[in-house]
């Protein structure tokens, strides 16, 4: 490599934090990190989080968020050294040479604003283009990366557009000044898969039409793969692995490595119905408050005893409406909910004690599903009081069996959520779940803010506690992987429909429905030119039509 | 129709609500103090016939029901009825008086919402550093002291010590002196009257100004302050941040139109207080306003006067929070742009 264009020696990031209870320290996140990277190469960076990846890719414009602070080491953009230049130079960089795309960019654009002002913003504050080229070459982005109507496009506002359509703004607006380098934090993690796949391939086009480099964080390595020349591997702040995209996929050297390459190994055998479900759903039609159309249509499922039905759709879909009505948080307009034989009162309220304490419910986030100030004993003592009565010694020993069902050692009982990492919360709230003995537990995306390798865990803790308790999961997910992890049937929903159902292995082989392939192909696979096979494949169809 | 409209229709509407029901709380309010104007016109040694007699001719033996819904009458059509103590006209009286409260609003205003917004963008700018801590630490120091408090000491300072000083500057040539002496005169009463011109007005009622403006200076500024300071949390400051654009800049630029709704309102607030809450400053200085006015009558147990005074602060109230509702509305780009 002869002159890189971005030179990473011993990069060192701290940050101050404040656990609770405690006094202040400084800590080190990112421990010594070098790599090089030359002009028009994409380097893609992964690892779970907490790795510093991110970290890593912002210390690249001389940013630190929050608290965090670089404290060693040298990073030189262009041969020069921007971690000791004043800030006047570094607001040069910012913006001109090194431009960043973050995962959100619902929260990246200001809503205030209408999008053609953002995108070329720094471009004209920069000087790189008066304003007139840069808004010319917006609309040249904006074709380019496929957005309907670029020539309009720009003088909407940030909420008039949908999730994906301001994801490819946001790699506008990062293009927009000819930056040398481009910083992709997680550019489409918070998108749909069908939505994903379009957005991913926008980027690797304009990436290769602009000959711009980029740093590509993301914790997927199936969407890396996609787009990088070489892959750094992270752990815990420093550097595992580092090799040609090739050689990381398909010849890992490192356990870690190895670990990400082969995530999802969970196979599980697809249980047989019973006789009597514990769950039906019928004809369920229902809609929110104020609004003049149905969320859900007609649905019709079942869910047999101790096993597990994946609802599976993207966002908008109505699959967490579904957990709403099952739930009586919102009372459907026609249909019935038969409840391990009894017929289920629509609302919540009505409902009788022990209905509430068979049919439990997990979140998305652990976080906001606990009380802060509550310490873990207190959280899952509270149903064992509330449904059962337990007291003292009693519900102590109670509330140790289940933190022992869970995998937590000792010494959990008295910690408070902001003291466990993200895959143990989500442990907490399942106990919680459990601590009812409910024989039907609504798991909704409970694993999709996890990392790849904790969701495994909590994935086969849910198989294992299923196989001793015996209790049936709705498991709501817009995961795929996770379905085919963890499912015994199937229900695909999309726009309010339930579009396809039936037991996993009728569901997930051909033939398939428009959208349900749709769906399934567009689930990233860690493989190298996966991306260009699907799109290739999906042109040859729609030219076939 | 527009969402926009539909919702600004709907404030409008609960304003005149609002003020309808203010208007009965004003009415019982009154009807349940305790007193007779009969009395304290007549004094303690009036007979019973002529105090009946004159409640009689003031209409006050009427049922409550029955004044309510004359006064009402009356007030609808601009006519806010006699006052009981004098027999003149109260929305003649009132006008005048209501012109200088107006008057004295705004002039506070005009000087005290800009600098508070600056002075609360300065805060943000320059976070947790002297400027931020110094603005802070003045502007509270002024909330805390009492009204009447720096209205005597502005007046101790400026309206008797300054002259003092300037004449004892006897290095300084005469002309300059007396220059000074006339120009940097503060009046300690805030004289009022139709022959002034408008400069002698706001001379006349500089004091005031000054004290007004340091009493809802600290509000204002501490809730700009706070109300930026959550927008810069948000993302899309990193963003502009990440374009390498200097401080200022984004707080002008990105965070400020973000944060208009929450200061508008604490603007609005404190208008509402240079209006309604200015007794005491109109006391300290003689002012002729509508405090005065109110708290005159008030103590007479004129009704109808205090009556018209609460309706039409009551007014002044609702009107300038529907004004920052409507604002908060109109800042609002998804309710300005809908899909």
């Amino acid at each position: 490599m002869t002159n890189p264009l971005l030179k990473v020696r011993g990069l060192k990031i701290g940050a101050t934090i404040y656990p609770p209870g405690e006094k202040s320290r400084d800590i080190e996140i990112v421990h010594g990190v070098d790599f090089d990277l030359a002009p028009g190469k994409v380097l893609g960076l992964i690892g779970e989080s907490g790795a510093g990846k991110s970290t890593i890719g912002l210390a690249s414009m001389a940013y630190g968020r929050g608290g965090v602070e670089i404290t060693g080491g040298s990073v030189e953009v262009n041969g020069r050294d921007i971690l000791h230049s004043g800030l006047r130079d570094v607001r040069r960089l910012r913006g001109a040479e090194v431009t960043y795309v973050s995962q959100s960019a619902a929260a990246s654009f200001n809503p205030a604003k209408q999008i053609m002002e953002q995108v070329t913003e720094a471009a004209i504050f920069q000087n790189k283009f008066s304003r007139q080229d840069a808004e010319a070459r917006a609309v040249e982005l904006f074709r380019k990366l496929g957005l309907p109507d670029p020539e309009n496009i720009g003088s909407r506002y940030p909420h008039q557009v949908s999730g994906g359509q301001l994801q490819r703004c946001m790699t506008a607006l990062a293009l927009c000044p000819q930056p040398d380098l481009v910083v992709f934090d997680e550019p489409t993690t918070a998108l749909d898969v069908t939505t994903q796949i379009d957005v991913l391939a926008a980027i690797k086009e304009a990436i290769r039409d602009t000959g711009v480099a980029a740093l590509y964080i993301t914790h997927d390595l199936a969407v890396v793969a996609q787009v990088s020349d070489h892959i750094m591997v992270l752990q815990q702040g420093a550097m595992v692995e580092y090799g040609t995209t090739d050689q990381i996929i398909n010849a890992p050297k490192e356990d870690y490595t190895k670990a990400l390459v082969s995530v999802r190994s969970i196979t599980h055998e697809e249980k047989q119905p019973t006789a009597t479900p514990v769950l039906q759903v019928e004809g369920i039609t229902a809609r929110y408050a104020g609004t003049n159309f149905d969320v859900l249509k007609d649905i019709t499922v079942d869910l047999h005893p101790g096993q597990t039905l994946a609802v599976v759709g993207e966002s908008g879909s109505g699959k967490s409406t579904l957990a709403r009505v099952i739930t009586g948080l919102l009372p459907p307009s026609a249909g019935q909910i038969t409840f391990d034989g009894r017929t289920l009162t629509p609302d919540l309220a009505t409902r009788p004690l022990e209905d509430l304490r068979e049919l439990q419910m997990i979140y998305q986030m652990a976080d906001t599903a606990m009380n802060p100030r509550q310490t873990v004993g207190t959280i899952i003592g509270r149903p064992l009081e509330f449904y059962f009565g337990l007291k003292g010694a009693e519900k102590q020993k109670r509330i140790q069996e289940l933190l022992d069902e869970i995998e937590l050692g000792d010494g959990f009982q008295d910690r408070y959520p902001a003291e466990l990492s993200g895959g143990q919360k989500q442990r907490v709230c399942i106990a919680r779940a459990l601590a009812a003995k409910p024989k039907l537990i609504i798991c909704d995306e409970v694993t999709s803010a996890l990392d790849p390798l904790v969701a495994d865990g909590i994935l086969k803790l849910l198989l294992n506690l299923q196989k001793i308790e015996d209790v049936a999961y709705l498991f709501i997910t817009h995961d795929l992987a996770t379905v085919r992890a963890i499912a015994d049937s199937i229900a695909v929903m999309y726009q309010g429909n339930v579009v396809r159902y039936g037991p996993k292995s009728e569901v997930l082989s051909p033939p398939f429905d428009d959208y349900t392939d749709l769906l399934l192909s567009s689930v990233p696979e860690m493989k190298l030119g996966w991306l260009e096979e699907v799109l290739e494949h999906r042109k040859m169809e729609s030219a076939g039509n | 129709m527009h969402p926009i409209l539909t919702l600004v229709a709907q404030r409008l509407a609960l304003g005149f609500l609002l003020l309808f029901a203010a208007s009965i709380l004003i009415f019982v309010g009154t009807a349940i103090l305790p007193g007779d104007v009969a009395q304290s016109i007549l004094g303690q040694s009036a007979t019973p016939e002529a105090l009946a007699n004159l409640r009689a001719e003031l209409g006050v033996d009427q049922p409550a029901i029955t004044r309510y819904f004359s006064w009402l009458g009356g007030v609808l059509q601009g006519d806010l009825g006699t006052a009981l103590t004098n027999g003149r006209d109260i929305a003649e009286s009132l006008s005048s008086r209501l012109g200088n409260t107006l008057f004295l609003a705004f002039w506070a205003a005009l000087i005290a919402v800009p600098l508070a917004i600056t002075l609360g963008l300065l805060a943000v700018r320059y976070k947790d550093r002297w400027p931020d801590k110094l603005i802070s630490a003045i502007t509270l120091t002024t909330i805390s002291i009492p009204e009447f408090m720096i209205g005597y000491l502005l007046i101790f300072f400026l309206s008797i010590q300054l002259p003092l000083l300037i004449g004892g500057m006897e290095f300084l040539p005469d002309g300059l002196r007396s220059w000074l002496l006339s120009n940097l005169r503060f009046s300690s009463v805030a004289l009022m009257n139709d022959s002034m011109t408008l400069i002698e007005k706001i001379k006349s009622i500089t004091l005031p100004i000054m004290v007004l403006t340091l009493v809802v200076l600290a509000h204002m500024m501490r809730m700009t302050r706070a109300a930026i300071l959550n927008v810069m949390q948000s993302a899309y400051i990193e963003t502009a941040e990440l374009k390498g654009l200097g401080m200022l800049k984004i707080i002008r630029k990105h965070a400020f139109p973000n944060a208009i709704a929450p200061i508008v309102n604490v603007v609005m607030l404190n208008l509402a207080y240079l209006v309604v809450g200015v007794v005491v400053v109109e006391v300290v200085f003689a002012y002729p306003g509508m405090g005065q006015y109110l708290v005159d009558h008030v103590s007479k147990r004129d009704v109808p006067v205090v009556q018209a005074c609460g309706l039409i602060f009551a007014a002044v109230y609702i009107g300038l929070n529907l004004i920052a509702d409507i604002v908060s509305i109109l800042a609002n780009p998804r309710l300005r742009h809908p899909k």
